[in-house]
């Protein structure tokens, strides 16, 4: 049997952080418009990793003007120019899916140390 | 009109322009060799039967073995002809390999799809059960209502569609854009799904 991550690693990037659950990041997004190119942020905590090799993709979750905003990205995919560690949580599960029900106060996320 | 045999290997997608994800299937397209030439002149029709696949001469029946020992090439596992425009080309023994197929070229897949057993006519047909759960109805949910008329014609009609086998058989998929392909692992990713569980004999067809 031929492993298709091992025939598709150009698919793969080499240049990505490792983070894990919990972890706050800001995600840079590269927006088109008609035919300009522009970098949009999306900052917010990882509440799940999920799959492997070139399909791999992550949730963040964000609070944006008192609305639960979650976005799921390709961790490979082209449209994610950068991805930066803000800070390490410390949190007890892989997937965070618990803080849905959470506001305010409660549904911080303890930084690490 | 052209074909080779191949192995479906899995799904998984790739990036394509502007990021798109493509959901892809792999296909181990070939190694195929060319067994034997059916010409019009002996035959009356021109097609080449392609082998795929190697087992062990000791589970192969004596009259195959003594076909592949006729046309002096290796023994494979599976034979299957396929019609083709410029039989010339080609001469016995001949190995077709995933660089048969084009990046941007539309293909067909034929493979038996997976058996699913007896199945009711929701699954098997697309029926939508029987009415609601209320108004006295029990278990009717999946039913396939009436499946006819009255004592006129007092029989059920030819080719009804009710329960039975499902799947496990010949499905033919057209038009699959062939995305990348990738010589070195005998590798073709077809633009979505192919019927068939993973590991199965595909047949891949050129229009």
């Amino acid at each position: 049997m031929v492993d298709l991550n091992n025939v598709l690693p150009e698919q793969m990037k080499n240049d990505i952080p490792s983070f894990k659950a919990g972890d706050r990041i800001r995600v840079q997004v590269r927006v088109i418009e008609g035919d300009k190119e522009r970098i949009q942020i999306f900052e917010g905590d990882v509440i799940s990793l999920k799959g492997k090799g070139s399909n791999k993709t992550f949730t963040v979750r964000k609070i944006s003007s008192g609305v639960g905003v979650e976005r799921i990205f390709p961790l490979h995919s082209p449209t994610i120019a950068k991805i930066e560690v803000v800070k390490e949580g410390r949190v007890r599960r892989a997937k965070l899916y618990y803080l849905r029900n959470l506001a305010g106060k409660a549904a911080r996320i303890k930084s690490k140390s | 009109m052209s074909g080779i045999l191949g192995r479906k290997i899995g799904m998984s997608s790739i990036y394509g322009e502007k990021g798109r994800m493509i959901p892809v299937t792999a296909i181990q397209a070939g190694p195929c060799k060319i067994v034997t030439i059916k010409t019009k002149e002996k035959d009356g029709y021109e097609a080449l039967q392609i082998g795929f696949g190697t087992r062990k001469e000791k589970n192969l029946t004596k009259p195959i073995l003594g076909h592949f020992k006729k046309n002096n090439v290796e023994s494979t596992a599976y034979l299957k002809e396929f019609l083709f425009d410029e039989i010339s080309e080609y001469k016995v023994g001949d190995e077709i390999k995933a660089d048969f197929f084009k990046e941007g070229e539309k293909i067909k897949v034929r493979a038996k799809s997976k058996g699913k057993g007896f199945q009711g006519v929701i699954k098997r047909h697309g029926f939508k059960g029987v009415g609601g759960a209320t108004h006295g109805q029990s278990d009717r949910l999946r039913a396939p209502g009436s499946i006819g008329q009255s004592s006129d014609p007092s029989r059920v009609w030819k080719g009804m569609r009710m329960a039975g086998r499902t799947g496990g058989k010949n499905i033919t998929v057209s038009n699959l854009e062939v995305i990348k392909v990738i010589p070195e692992e005998n590798l073709i990713l077809v633009n979505g799904s192919v019927p068939g569980p993973i590991n199965s004999i595909v047949e891949l067809i050129k229009l």
